[in-house]
């Protein structure tokens, strides 16, 4: 990497170790990214109708604000996320609001939705892209706005964390006296085969992510900002580059291996710390974000134009033509699928997000959410698995876990309810990244035995 | 589990399962276990040249025998036979080389039923035993028949030269005399069949550890281990002049190291429990050879960690990553 430290050396913290940083174990699943990482980021055509789920988030539901044959503009408030964890929300479209329905989510959740129909009079094609990525974003001027502003403007705009989680992000980025925070960390690794969102708006919207990379570093008052990417994106690196020279932003290039984009993990490539178990990033005083967050944050803060929309990846082998579409939320998945030339003969499971950590869904009116980072459609010959035998105790779990785990016992315990033992192997550290279950010769359900324990063992907690 | 969800009869079949939905498939049990085959093939060339069709025939019997054991103890327990992980005929070939040319066949039939048996399937076949099978159906015949497996069993007339004078151990412990290490390396001395040759051990064993398939913590401290009580007990002057190298070079010592405490199933799972097991496995082999009436200690070394390996599995919990 001798040559590419030379390379990047003036946008790289020396102490960031470019290149190189990494965690142990972990895996190295083919990427497949290649599907869909040169095409370009399109624009979904406006749906008829969106269906906009009252909870998109980790927290608590928003509450309509809005009533059945009520007329709304795009990005007009629907629900007002009340709780302290919630996030508000707004509608894409301009339109009609129907009666609420029940939607299920792709993790299988139940919840209320606004429906709302579409009269056609809104913002699309280029002039869409324009207001939501293109243009100036010119952060001298906003170099006054305190944190608290900052906060607010986020607040209203419903942001929510879009790697995935989707955890509000006024809470995440709301200043804490006991726990400071010196380094803002903005996650570009997008880890997880397959996808390729990060790295087309990284690639194709480098300004607002810095833009809003320095907003949200001003608004938990962080000393330092970090965009951390995996060095199989060059591309996203340059184009993040000169778009961060001067700014202050480091982007610092870490190993690409599954799953360098946790959260605990990138700050280990990063800074060589390590978040301590059970804590969070704010406990060494990291607060972390996402290179698609820091666009919604730019956007909401600058131009006062809330999250109602975001970049999915269709792809996989089962998908007839991989693309990357800008879409508004409450869209359903199958038209996302239609559009991308509809599913191919061979395909065999639709998994909203990756195909790590996604969840495997088969209703087409799914609606996307603000936590949909992609839809890959895998075909049967992808997600063959091996034949399932009994644990011959190789260890290939152990040495794969990025936690340090080990799963196979974890598993074991799970399984007979031993939860004592669970607890002692430290069931939950586990936060089923699935590498012990990808490398398993045994082909055992690990992440299923290790998942069922945790929820038993919260179960009981409660 | 799967689901079946098509819209219209023309559309693909779409699954749900949890997650992930994408797995490595080069890495199977049955691939483990192939890859153990292939790493034996050069100890089994050796064999094969120097004690001839004495190797062939204890080979053939006890693989025959494992794979029939296996399938009928399988079949009593009411389980579907199991016969293709290829596990059972891993056991019989390790079994066939750690036993002397010269023991007649119904040892080789008891010690495989021994194995399969007492060794695996009473604690419920494969993955679950404690104890090394391969080992236990030794040690069974090595009690049974005592004569035929004593250091005086390996010796005996015939067409196959090697066989006509003791192992290089017993030759030591018996009259200081000392083989040269160049014969100990290439094997030709008397000895378990597939134990005399130290190269075809080490190309074999590099194999395993290279393919990940053998965990190198487990030969590493085999290694270590032996080498440490070998070397001091060469500075004390307790076994010179058969110094640490020639331990290291005869008798089952890299046999052992390279595919009998790499046994997956009775080693620790965790990378300190492997070094700690297998340490152990080297040091007790050396304090037998060194102090016990046996020339060799192998076995018992091997055995005496496994039944410690649950142990070691909960003392080097690792710490996880954050963790205190």
């Amino acid at each position: 990497m001798a040559w590419f430290r030379q390379k990047y050396k003036d946008n790289i913290d020396p102490h960031a170790f470019p290149g190189n940083g990494t965690f142990a174990h972990g895996i190295h699943p083919p990427q497949c990214k290649d599907l869909a990482a040169d095409s370009p980021i399109e624009i979904m055509p406006i749906p008829d109708k969106v269906v906009l789920p009252l909870l998109q988030h980790i927290g608590g539901p928003c509450a309509p604000v809005v009533k059945p044959k009520q007329t709304v503009r795009a990005g007009d408030l629907v629900g007002m996320g009340e709780a302290y964890v919630s996030a508000s929300l707004h509608t894409p479209i301009s339109g009609d609001v129907l009666k609420m329905a029940v939607t299920t989510l792709a993790n299988g959740r139940h919840m209320q939705a606004i429906v709302i129909r579409s009269n056609g009079e809104q913002r699309t094609g280029q002039a869409l892209w324009d207001i939501m990525f293109g243009g100036k974003w010119p952060q001298k001027e906003y170099q006054t706005l305190s944190p608290e502003e900052i906060n607010a403007a986020i607040h209203d705009a419903g942001i929510v964390g879009l790697g995935g989680a989707a955890f509000p992000t006024h809470v995440k980025i709301d200043s804490d006296d006991r726990k400071p925070i010196e380094i803002l960390m903005v996650n570009g690794c997008e880890c997880e085969p397959y996808l390729t969102t990060d790295y087309r708006l990284m690639v194709e919207a480098p300004d607002a992510i810095v833009a809003g990379t320095m907003l949200a570093a001003r608004a938990v008052r962080a000393k330092k900002a970090y965009i951390g990417i995996e060095n199989n994106k060059l591309e996203a690196v340059e184009s993040l580059r000169r778009a961060a020279s001067g700014a202050g932003v480091k982007i610092a290039v870490v190993k690409t291996k599954y799953p360098q984009g946790s959260e605990k993990h990138l700050i280990k490539g990063v800074l060589g710390k390590e978040v301590p178990l059970g804590g969070l990033p704010s406990d060494i005083g990291v607060a972390m974000t996402n290179v698609a967050t820091v666009t919604s944050v730019a956007r909401g803060v600058m131009r006062n134009i809330p999250l109602t929309h975001r970049v999915v990846s269709v792809t996989g082998g089962g998908i007839v033509q991989p693309k990357n579409l800008l879409v508004p939320l409450g869209i359903s998945m199958g038209a996302l699928i239609a559009y991308c030339g509809g599913l191919r003969k061979t395909a065999a499971r639709i998994i909203a997000g990756g195909p790590m950590m996604g969840f495997a869904f088969t209703n087409p009116d799914t609606p996307v959410t603000k936590g949909t980072s992609g839809i890959t459609v895998l075909t049967h010959e992808e997600i063959r698995r091996v034949e399932q035998t009994v644990c011959v105790r190789c260890g290939r779990c152990v040495d794969v876990c990025p936690m340090n785990l080990v799963p196979t016992k974890i598993a074991m315990a799970s399984r007979q309810n031993d939860f004592t033992l669970a607890r002692k192997y430290n069931i939950n550290a586990c936060f089923e990244c699935g590498s012990c279950a990808y490398i398993c010769p045994a082909g055992l359900p690990l992440v299923q035995l290790i998942r069922t324990g945790k929820a038993q063992i919260a179960g009981a907690g409660r | 589990m799967n689901t079946d969800i098509t819209e219209n009869n023309s559309g693909p079949l779409i699954h749900v399962a949890p997650s992930p939905h994408v797995y490595s498939t080069q890495l199977t049990t049955r691939n483990m276990m192939r890859d153990v085959l292939i790493s034996l093939v050069p100890v089994m060339l050796a064999a094969l040249y120097y004690f001839r069709w004495l190797a062939v025939k204890q080979l053939f019997i006890c693989v025959v025998s494992c794979l029939v054991a296996e399938a009928v103890f399988t079949r009593l327990r009411g389980r579907a036979i199991s016969l293709k992980d290829l596990s059972a005929a891993v056991t019989g070939i390790i079994l066939a080389l750690s036993l002397p040319a010269t023991a007649p066949w119904y040892v080789g039939v008891i010690g495989s039923t021994a194995a399969m048996g007492i060794g695996k399937m009473v604690f419920g076949g494969l993955g679950m035993n404690i104890f090394n099978p391969a080992m236990v159906g030794r040690a069974f015949v090595m009690i049974a028949f005592s004569g035929l497996l004593a250091a005086s069993g390996y010796v005996a007339g015939g067409g196959v030269d090697i066989i006509s004078q003791a192992t290089p151990l017993t030759i030591y412990k018996q009259s200081g005399m000392v083989t040269p290490l160049p014969a100990l390396i290439l094997g030709k001395v008397n000895g378990s069949l597939g134990e005399t040759s130290a190269l075809a051990c080490l190309i074999g064993g590099l194999f395993l550890c290279l393919r990940r398939t053998a965990s190198w913590e487990l030969s590493a401290g085999v290694l270590v281990g032996a080498s440490i009580i070998g070397g001091v007990a060469n500075v004390l002057n307790i076994s010179n002049p058969w110094s640490v190298v020639h331990h290291l070079n005869s008798g089952a010592l890299l046999f052992g190291a390279f595919f009998i405490a790499t046994d997956p199933v009775t080693s620790p799972l965790t990378p300190r429990g492997k070094w700690i097991f297998g340490l152990g496995v080297g040091a007790f082999l050396m304090v037998f050879r060194l102090f016990s009436g046996y020339p060799e200690g192998l076995m018992f070394a091997v055995l005496l960690m496994n039944a410690v390996t649950p142990l070691l599995n909960r003392w080097t919990i690792p710490r996880p990553f954050g963790g205190a």
